[in-house]
C-alpha cells in the first residue's frame, strides 16, 4: 500500500482517498490504531476544531503515530486541520498538539480588511518558499483553502509555502519526513492531484 | 489576488428525472443529467460546486445518497449539498459520502439548533445556511420558502444574524425574484446582508456576466453561484455548459 490515511472520525477520509487514487496510488483508509502496521506513507486528514482533532488522535493513535513518524521517520503529510495537528498547540483549542513542527496555530490577520471575511474560503495562489519536491516553483500553483487559523512557525526553515489572505499567512510546513498542507489538495483539481502524485513519489 | 469564488449551482429534481433550472423558484426546465454535467463542470475547473434537490423537502423526503455518493466522486474541487436534510444524522451521511458542505433551510424552523449541532462535529466551514428572499407586492424583501414551511423569522435580516449566531459558517443568499432572470443581482440586497453577516457570503440570483459577478463581490459577497448563467446559452436558453476561464476570473478581480 502507497498510503495509508487515518480515519479517527475528524475528516474527509473519502476525498483525500479518491484523489490519492486518481494519482494512480494504493491508498488504505484505516481506523483503528492497531492497524498502522508499517504504514510507509501516512496522511493525516482533517475538518473541525482542534481539540476535537487532538481528543480523536487520543484515542490511541498518538502513541504508533509518534513511533512511526519520529522514531522510524516514515513519511506523514497533515492536511487543513491535520496540518495544525503536527503543531506544538492552538489558540482555538487548549490540548496540546503533536508539537511535531515547532509551531504555534493562530488566528488569520486579515490585516483589518473587513471585505475579507474568516473562514478564508477559496482558491489562492500558493508559492512555495523554497525548493522542495512537493510543492513546485515553475507553474502557478492553486490551492482550494477553508480555514480560520494558521501556522505561525518559530523557524523560518520549515515554512514551505506561503499564501496571502490580507496579509500573508504560512499554508505548508515541512521538517524532515514530516510534511503539513493548510489547504485541500484533495478538493484542488489537477493541482491537488500532481502535489499527491508528487508525495506518492516522494522515497519511503 | 483572486479570492472570490465562482459556483454553478444545479438543481435536482428527481420527478422531472434530473437537473432543472427554474425561473423565480418556478416552471423547471429539464437540463441534463447530473453526473454528467458534474464531470463537465469538474473537467471545467470549477472553484467549487453546489448541488440542490429542489423536490426532497417538499415530497416529504430525505437526500438522494446513492446519486450524491456517485456525483461526490467526480467532484475534485469542494461539493455542497442541500435538500431534504432532516438531522445531524443525514448530515453525517453526506460528509462520509464524500461531500464537503451541507446547505440548510426548512429542517432550522423545527430545529435550529441543528446548525451548532452539525458544526460541532464537522465544523462550521461545513454548514451553509441558505436564506432566500423575496419581495411582496408592495416591494418589501420577505423570507420564501420553497418548500412551503413557514419561515421562523418574520423578517429575513433576523434570519442572517440568527444563522450567524448559530454557527453557520457561510450564508447563501438568494434573490428569488432573480432566480433564472439573467437580470443581474439585487445588489441592494447583497450590501445589506454582508453587513449583517460576518461569515462568507454567496450570493445569488440573476447573475449574466462576469461583470454581474464582480458588482456583486463589490457589494461585499465573499462569492457568486449562479444556475441559469452556467447552463444557458443565447436568447433562446439553449442547454449549454459554460464556466469562465481562470484568466478572465483573474483579470476581473485582479
Amino acid at each position: 500500500m502507497d498510503v495509508t490515511i487515518i480515519d479517527c472520525g475528524i475528516g474527509n477520509i473519502k476525498s483525500v482517498q479518491r484523489m490519492f487514487q486518481a494519482a494512480d496510488g494504493d491508498a488504505e483508509i484505516v481506523s483503528d490504531p492497531a492497524a498502522l502496521g508499517d504504514a510507509r506513507r501516512i496522511v493525516l486528514p482533517g475538518v473541525g476544531a482542534f481539540d476535537a482533532g487532538m481528543s480523536a488522535l487520543g484515542q490511541g493513535w498518538i502513541e504508533p503515530l509518534n513511533r512511526l513518524v519520529i522514531e522510524k521517520g516514515v513519511l506523514a503529510l497533515g492536511i487543513c486541520l491535520g496540518m495544525q495537528l503536527l503543531c506544538r498547540r492552538s489558540e482555538e483549542g487548549v490540548l496540546p498538539g503533536l508539537g511535531w513542527i515547532a509551531a504555534d496555530v493562530k488566528l488569520l490577520d486579515t490585516g483589518g480588511d473587513p471585505k475579507l471575511k474568516i473562514p478564508h474560503m477559496g482558491w489562492s495562489v500558493v508559492t512555495p518558499a523554497r525548493e522542495n519536491p512537493l510543492i513546485p516553483s515553475d507553474e502557478e500553483q492553486r490551492f482550494y483553502h477553508v480555514h480560520k487559523y494558521r501556522a505561525v512557525c518559530d523557524r523560518e526553515q520549515d515554512v514551505l509555502a506561503t499564501a496571502t489572505y490580507g496579509t500573508t499567512f504560512t499554508t505548508a510546513v515541512q521538517r524532515d519526513n514530516i510534511w503539513g498542507a493548510q489547504f485541500h489538495p484533495e478538493k484542488s483539481h489537477r493541482f491537488g492531484m500532481a502535489l499527491m502524485r508528487r508525495f506518492l513519489a516522494m522515497p519511503a | 489576488m483572486l479570492t472570490h469564488r465562482v459556483i454553478p449551482c444545479l438543481l435536482l429534481s428527481q420527478s422531472r428525472g434530473g437537473l432543472v433550472k427554474t425561473l423565480k423558484f418556478a416552471k423547471p426546465k429539464y437540463v441534463g443529467d447530473p453526473i454528467n454535467a458534474v464531470k463537465i463542470f469538474n473537467e471545467k475547473e470549477v472553484d467549487e460546486l453546489m448541488v440542490l434537490d429542489i423536490d426532497a423537502t417538499r415530497e416529504g423526503r430525505g437526500p438522494d445518497f446513492a446519486l450524491i455518493e456517485d456525483l461526490a466522486s467526480e467532484c475534485f474541487m469542494p461539493l455542497c449539498y442541500g435538500g431534504g436534510i432532516r438531522n445531524a444524522e443525514d448530515a453525517r451521511t453526506l460528509f462520509s459520502l464524500g461531500v464537503e458542505k451541507v446547505s440548510l433551510q426548512s429542517a432550522l424552523v423545527a430545529n435550529p439548533g441543528l446548525v451548532r449541532e452539525i458544526a460541532d462535529h464537522a465544523g462550521e466551514q461545513a454548514v451553509v445556511v441558505s436564506i432566500d428572499v423575496k419581495k411582496s407586492w408592495l416591494g418589501k424583501p420577505q423570507l420564501f420558502s420553497a418548500a412551503g414551511v413557514k419561515p421562523a423569522f418574520a423578517d429575513w435580516r433576523e434570519a442572517v444574524k440568527a444563522a450567524v449566531a448559530s454557527g453557520a459558517g457561510e450564508i447563501l443568499l438568494n434573490a428569488v425574484d432573480k432566480d433564472g432572470t439573467l437580470s443581474g443581482p439585487d445588489l441592494d440586497l447583497i450590501r445589506e446582508a454582508s453587513a449583517l453577516a460576518d461569515v462568507p457570503l454567496i450570493a445569488t440570483g440573476g447573475i449574466a456576466s462576469l461583470a454581474d459577478m464582480k458588482a456583486a463581490t463589490d457589494a461585499g459577497a465573499s462569492a457568486v453561484a449562479a444556475g441559469a448563467y452556467f447552463v444557458f446559452q443565447g436568447p433562446h436558453r439553449a442547454v449549454l455548459i459554460t464556466y469562465p476561464r481562470y484568466e478572465e476570473l483573474r483579470a476581473l478581480w485582479s
